[in-house]
Parts: C-alpha cells; sequence; structure tokens
C-alpha cells in the first residue's frame, strides 16, 4: 500500500510527502495532532492538516527565528518564546550561554508530550533547566507582562484554529508592553504567495506597524512550506536589524549553522518587488 | 409511534426529501439551487436543496398536522409549555403574537418602560394602550433594571381593566424581576403574563440560571432560538401554558406571519431543540464558566466594572443572568459605544451593543476560550491605548416617558416633521432608539421631554446608530399636529 500525506496548501494546490507510516494521532482540544516518518523528510509533525516541521528542514525556520535577533543584540537575557511547543526554538536559544531566562508558552500541552515522545532530536533541550513551560494562551499569558523581555518570539500556526489570536491587534499591543525598551518581537510571517497567507501577512505587518517604530520583514526558503518562500517578522523599539547588525559579535560566538550567517543574514532583508509592494 | 427528545422529526422529513429527489413545479423557483448556481455557490448545495416549499410530506406551518406539528409537540416538552409555535418572522413577530393575542383596541397593557420596540410595535397595531412601569435604574451603571413587585402592584391596582402583565425575562442587561411573584399578582387580578424571553432561552436548560417563564406559570412567553440557543437568525418559538387557547393563538400568528415558512429556519429551530434538550445542561455550564472566567480577568484589568449576581437586590433586580457578559466601561472614560466601536474597528471584535455606559458581549453555546481571552486582551489594550478622565460623560440613561396617546393613535395621527431640536414639548408620533439594545427612547404618542432630546443629541455625538424615525439621519422628527 502507497501511503502519502498530502497537505491542501491552497483549495487549488496540493502538496504530498510519501509516508512511512503514522508514529502518533490524537485529537487535543484545540486541534489535530499527528506524527508521521517518511523517507524524504525524516518525521513530520502535522497540526490540523498543517505540516508543522519536519525533521529534514526544520534548521532553516528555526535558525532564522532565533539568529537574526541575537546578531543584532547579543545582550538578550530574558527570553518568551509563544507557541513553539515542539521545542525547535529552544533548541537553538539554549545554545546561547548569555541567556538567563526562557518562558515558553505552548497552548497545547499534547504537543509538548507528543514532541518529547517522538521528536525527541528537535524538542532535546524543553527541559533545559533555563527554560520554564507554561500551558497556557500566549495572549493571556502576554498580557500579565510589562516590560519583562528582551526578546519574543513567536512561532505560531497559522491564523486560523488555537493561532489565530497571534495575530491580533490585542496581541501584538500586549506585546510592546511586555517588552523592555530595547526589545525585539521575531515572528512567525506566513508567505507572500498563495492569497490567503498572503492576506495574513499583511494584516500582521499592518498591526505590527501600530506598535513599533522600526518593522521590518526577512525571508527564508523552507521546502515544506506553502510556497516554499516564508517570511519573518522583525520589530523593534530601538534596533534596526540591517543597521544594528553586530556581525562580528556574533561570529565570534563560534556557533555553527547550517543556514544562517550574517552575510546572509543582510540579504534576507532584501524583499522581491512583489513582496514589498504587498507590504506597503 | 412514540417521538423522545433524541429525534428531531422535521429534519429526518427533510433529509428522506432530498433522498427522494422529488421533481418540483412549484415554489421557490431555483429548484434546488438549479437555476441560480451563483447563490449555491455562496450557500452551497445542501442548504439549496431543503430551501423548499411547505407540501405534504414536510407539513404546513399555517396549519401543521405532522412533522411540524410533532417538531412543536417536542419543542414544547423540551420547554415545559402546553403547546409551542414556531416563528419564522423573528422573536419581534412573537411578541406581537403575545399581545394581539390579549389585547384588542384601546384595551391595557403593563409594560416596563425597557421593552423591545416590537412590544411597541404590537401597540400600534392592534391599538392597545401601554401602561408604563418605571423599572428602575442603577444610578452607578445606568442601566434600567428588572420591575419591582410593588410597581408592578401599583399599576395593577390603578389600572384593574389592564388585561395584561409584559416582562422582560431578562433584560438585555441580564436583569431579571419577580416574576414568580408578578404571575401571582396578575393572576389574581385576572390578567395574564406575557414573557419577553428574547434573551432567556438558556434559563430552560442550563442549571442554576433564573426562573423561566413556564416554569412559573406565566401564561404566553417569546423565545429567541437564535439569540443563546444556535439556530438560525430569525427563528424563534412562542410557547404558551395551558391557560391559552392554542387554536386562538395560531389564528393571531397568521395574522401576520409569511406563509412560505423557511425550512432552513424551522429545521434549525428542530435541529437545536435536539441539541439544547440533550446537552443544554452541559452546554449553558460551560457558557457560564466563560463569562464568568472573562468576568472576574475584566474586573482584574480595572476600570472596568462587569457586573453580575452582587447587584441582586431581591426586588428590581431579583435575579441576574450569569451568561451574559456585561461590562461598564465609563470609569476608563469612554462611553460604552466607543468601546463598542473601538472592538470592531480596530480588533476585530464584534460585540453585541454599547451603550453610553456599558457594553454586552453575548456568550453563548458557540463560544470558546479563545475568543473570551481576545475580548479581554483587547479591553486591557483599550484601557491603556486610549483611557480618558471619565469626567463629561453623561451618567444617566433612564428617561421617564410621558404617555400623551395611544401609539396607534399617534402613529396614524396628523403629524408634520419639524427640526428635532424643535420638539420639546411636543408630542412625538414615532420611535427614536439606539440600535442595539432597540428599547425606545421615545415611543410614539410621547411627549419630547427635554432629557430624551439631550439624550438623543448626545447618542448621536458618540457615534450611535439612532433609528426609528422616518428621518434617517434622526435630524428630523414626526410631531402630532393636534
Amino acid at each position: 500500500m502507497e501511503l502519502w500525506y498530502t497537505e491542501e496548501q491552497t483549495k487549488d494546490v496540493r502538496f504530498s510527502i510519501r509516508c512511512d507510516k503514522q508514529i502518533y494521532s490524537a485529537e487535543s482540544n484545540y486541534q489535530r495532532i499527528e506524527i508521521f516518518s517518511t523517507p524524504e523528510f525524516g518525521k513530520i509533525l502535522v497540526l490540523d492538516d498543517r505540516i508543522m516541521l519536519t525533521e529534514k528542514d526544520e534548521f532553516i525556520y528555526h535558525e532564522m527565528i532565533v539568529h537574526v535577533p541575537f546578531a543584532v543584540n547579543p545582550d538578550i537575557k530574558k527570553v518568551l518564546v509563544i507557541g513553539a511547543g515542539d521545542g525547535g526554538v529552544t533548541a537553538e536559544l539554549t545554545r546561547y550561554d548569555t541567556i538567563e531566562h526562557i518562558d515558553l508558552v505552548e497552548i497545547d500541552r499534547m504537543v509538548v508530550d507528543a514532541c518529547l515522545e517522538y521528536l525527541p532530536d528537535v524538542s532535546c533541550k524543553l527541559n533545559d533547566k533555563k527554560v520554564t513551560i507554561h500551558i497556557d494562551d500566549g495572549l493571556r499569558f502576554v498580557r500579565g507582562c510589562e516590560r519583562e523581555y528582551d526578546l519574543i518570539i513567536v512561532d505560531s500556526t497559522d491564523p486560523v484554529g488555537p493561532g489565530e489570536g497571534l495575530f491580533t491587534q490585542e496581541f501584538y499591543g500586549n506585546c510592546h508592553k511586555a517588552l523592555n525598551e530595547s526589545g525585539i518581537l521575531v515572528n512567525q510571517h506566513e508567505s507572500p504567495y498563495y492569497a490567503p497567507y498572503a492576506r495574513a501577512m499583511r494584516l500582521a505587518h499592518k498591526k505590527i506597524s501600530d506598535f513599533f517604530p522600526i518593522v521590518r520583514v526577512y525571508q527564508a526558503h523552507i521546502p515544506t512550506y506553502p510556497s516554499g518562500h516564508w517570511l519573518f517578522g522583525f520589530a523593534s523599539k530601538k534596533f534596526d536589524p540591517i543597521n544594528g547588525l553586530d556581525a562580528e559579535a556574533w561570529n565570534r560566538l563560534g556557533l555553527k549553522t547550517r543556514y544562517y550567517n550574517t552575510e546572509l543574514h543582510k540579504g534576507s532583508f532584501a524583499l522581491p518587488n512583489y513582496v514589498l509592494e504587498q507590504l506597503n | 409511534m412514540s417521538l423522545s427528545q433524541k429525534d428531531a422529526p422535521l429534519l429526518e422529513a427533510l433529509l428522506e426529501y432530498r433522498e427522494n429527489r422529488i421533481v418540483s413545479f412549484d415554489v421557490p423557483g431555483h429548484k434546488q439551487g438549479k437555476g441560480n448556481s451563483e447563490l449555491v455557490d455562496f450557500l452551497g448545495r445542501q442548504c439549496m436543496s431543503v430551501d423548499v416549499n411547505s407540501m405534504k410530506p414536510l407539513d404546513n406551518l399555517c396549519h401543521p398536522v405532522s412533522v411540524i406539528k410533532e417538531a412543536q409537540e417536542l419543542a414544547a416538552e423540551a420547554f415545559g409549555a402546553a403547546h409551542a409555535f414556531f416563528m419564522v418572522n423573528g422573536t419581534s413577530s412573537a411578541v406581537q403574537a403575545m399581545v394581539m393575542s390579549v389585547c384588542k383596541r384601546g384595551d391595557k397593557i403593563i409594560m416596563p418602560r425597557n421593552v423591545h420596540r416590537s412590544s411597541i410595535n404590537a401597540l400600534i397595531i392592534c391599538g392597545a394602550v401601554p401602561v408604563y412601569v418605571d423599572p428602575g435604574l442603577n444610578a452607578r451603571l445606568g442601566i434600567p433594571l428588572g420591575m419591582a413587585v410593588e410597581d408592578v402592584q401599583r399599576a395593577i391596582d390603578e389600572n384593574p381593566d389592564a388585561k395584561a402583565v409584559i416582562v422582560n425575562n431578562p433584560t438585555y442587561y441580564g436583569v431579571c424581576s419577580n416574576l414568580r411573584e408578578i404571575v401571582k399578582l396578575a393572576h389574581n387580578a385576572g390578567m395574564k403574563v406575557l414573557v419577553d424571553e428574547a434573551h432567556g432561552t438558556h434559563f430552560y436548560f442550563g442549571d442554576y440560571m433564573p426562573l423561566a417563564a413556564m416554569r412559573v406559570g406565566a401564561d404566553m412567553s417569546a423565545i429567541s432560538m437564535h439569540k443563546t440557543g444556535g439556530s438560525l437568525t430569525q427563528s424563534s418559538i412562542l410557547l404558551i401554558s395551558e391557560s391559552m387557547n392554542p387554536d386562538h393563538v395560531r389564528q393571531i400568528i397568521n395574522l401576520t406571519q409569511t406563509t412560505s415558512g423557511s425550512y432552513l429556519l424551522m429545521s434549525s429551530l428542530d435541529i437545536s431543540r435536539r441539541n439544547l434538550a440533550l446537552n443544554g445542561k452541559r452546554i449553558f455550564e460551560n457558557v457560564t464558566i466563560l463569562a464568568n472566567y472573562g468576568r472576574s480577568e475584566i474586573n482584574k484589568l480595572g476600570g472596568y466594572y462587569a457586573f453580575s449576581r452582587e447587584l441582586i437586590d431581591g426586588n428590581a433586580v431579583f435575579d441576574f443572568d450569569p451568561t451574559k457578559l456585561s461590562i461598564h466601561t465609563r470609569d476608563i472614560g469612554l462611553a460604552g459605544i466607543e468601546v463598542y466601536e473601538l472592538l470592531r474597528d480596530k480588533y476585530e471584535i464584534q460585540i453585541e451593543f454599547g451603550d453610553i455606559g456599558n457594553i454586552l458581549a453575548i456568550i453563548s453555546v458557540g463560544d470558546r476560550i479563545l475568543e473570551v481571552e481576545r475580548l479581554v486582551a483587547a479591553l486591557s489594550e483599550i484601557k491603556r491605548l486610549y483611557s480618558k478622565p471619565s469626567t463629561g460623560l453623561l451618567d444617566h440613561e433612564y428617561i421617564k416617558p410621558v404617555v400623551v396617546c395611544s401609539p396607534q393613535d399617534a402613529f396614524y395621527g396628523e403629524k408634520v416633521q419639524l427640526p428635532i431640536r424643535e420638539t420639546v414639548g411636543k408630542v412625538c408620533a414615532e420611535f427614536v432608539m439606539c440600535y442595539p439594545p432597540g428599547i425606545p427612547i421615545l415611543a410614539p404618542g410621547e411627549l419630547v421631554t427635554r432629557d430624551a432630546l439631550n439624550y438623543i443629541l448626545y447618542a448621536k455625538e458618540k457615534g450611535a446608530t439612532l433609528l426609528g424615525a422616518e428621518d434617517i439621519e434622526t435630524e428630523r422628527l414626526n410631531i402630532l399636529t393636534n
């Protein structure tokens, strides 16, 4: 029998990966959680029929969402991560010895438990002593914080289902409140290509721009996300991500990365014209 | 075959009809959607295929003898009523049917002033005369309350010839009167009790809810299944007790109700009734938990006051509906209507209404904790970004009506249109209200007082939608000439 995971990326476009077998399947209070093993991408995590990560290409997403802010502000000490129950963001963050504390807020305990059990290579640092896991709605958690964090990373699902609250005016406003004077907000910023994702991208950019003086968008190539062309948002009260890049300081750390480097850092902020047109 | 609450006879008949692939040479002309592909794309084939007309296997709403009759009987059983009527012209039509079932031209009817416009509309149609009971006011919140028992008693004593008493159960804000006592007083005086339960569907199914009309012996009740019960907009149920003649009530309903009752609306009533009968207890327990959570989080934000059962005073606030999330906003220096607009325009959150001092969020069968979190977070942001000193906000809401003539006489009387600022001391021939909530500031036949005019001008300035007047801008009012 042939077993294929097929994702309806839009109502007219499908993306398929051949699977060896289904490893895990459960319905939580918030979403359907599935893990498959596949010959091409290793194990893949799927939430509500959307690929969240694959073992083979997760490094691109996680390196880009973590190292970009650190190359701009090497003094980041306290980090809030929203979503990211798979642990991929934490794995990159804990490579920085200078971090003092990481609060990770994931709404769905079952995602954390499933990843700890079935995706240990990704989730291995969830139990790091610097990490406190809060099972809570990110919107609720951030509402109670004021000037506390140097960095907030929003590793959300798409803005349908439990991730919806993480694309709202009230969420970005509360993030602004939760960051200190030099705070940086980095978020999963959807894709510019297919219309529904592009709409979410435009709205998120507009809303973030209401709160932060510096708002930029950067990109990466992620093969298993719709269109492969994925964006991240960089918003800050103080740091410009291009002029503020401290390449020397970051390179001195000697972190070995497979996707990110400080030259790519600069280039990732150079966006295609059709993307710029949508953002302006 | 005897039916139980697990059945949905109208739903089953429609499923059967769809299976049978009947060739239709009747209306509606779209013929299961074949004649309107754009509408099919929009609403879906499933929906269009059961948008059908009355026919033998599907019964007839005007004269129910089979599946509609059975569905209505199950609804009556679920609500503890003697009879139930499916209404497809909204709860407004159910309220009108109640009034017209017990009143005719010149009859008096006792009602709180904060009735929905549909009650007064019914008076315009049938010619009955309102006797208003001042519902009292919570001065801090600026909201009208329920009717105090002694005020109802006084109205009954002063108007022993009145035919009926109308009670809101609850008001839009969630306030309940002492319905059991009012029923007793009215029945002792030979009057019927008509209950507007547009916002009270859940009282029949949830635990720890205020008393429902049919449980305390009221004669009729209008239920908005679509408001908190999950059916389609415009579908409602009229309940009556043993004290009413169901055949007479059906005749009254048929005076104004469509003869082409929508099967989409009716089947949504049947399906929702089954859901509430089987799962209502659990559903409304969850709704109450969500509302209580929202209230406690909003109160922790400071500045807002999400009020609830602490308002209960045993009389004008005899009970309070815990599923209503009513929030007083004036202490952050914003009128309710301003918060309402910010929520919608800035935060993409649509709440039920905002008035001068309050907003109301309806929590119902369809809500989840995620949305409540959004509301709380947005209110927190609105306070942080937009709050102002609270001085200068109008602090009054209840405007005592001065009734000069019956709504019908005023509505059909000789009139002239005047600029609104020139109308004080004259008799208004039409409604003016903010919508929602749709409670009249002025009703036909009432004197335009300085208070009423000030309130209208203030509401306009704050951006409330005013309607009811012939002039849709409410710049001019129809005034009686004699």
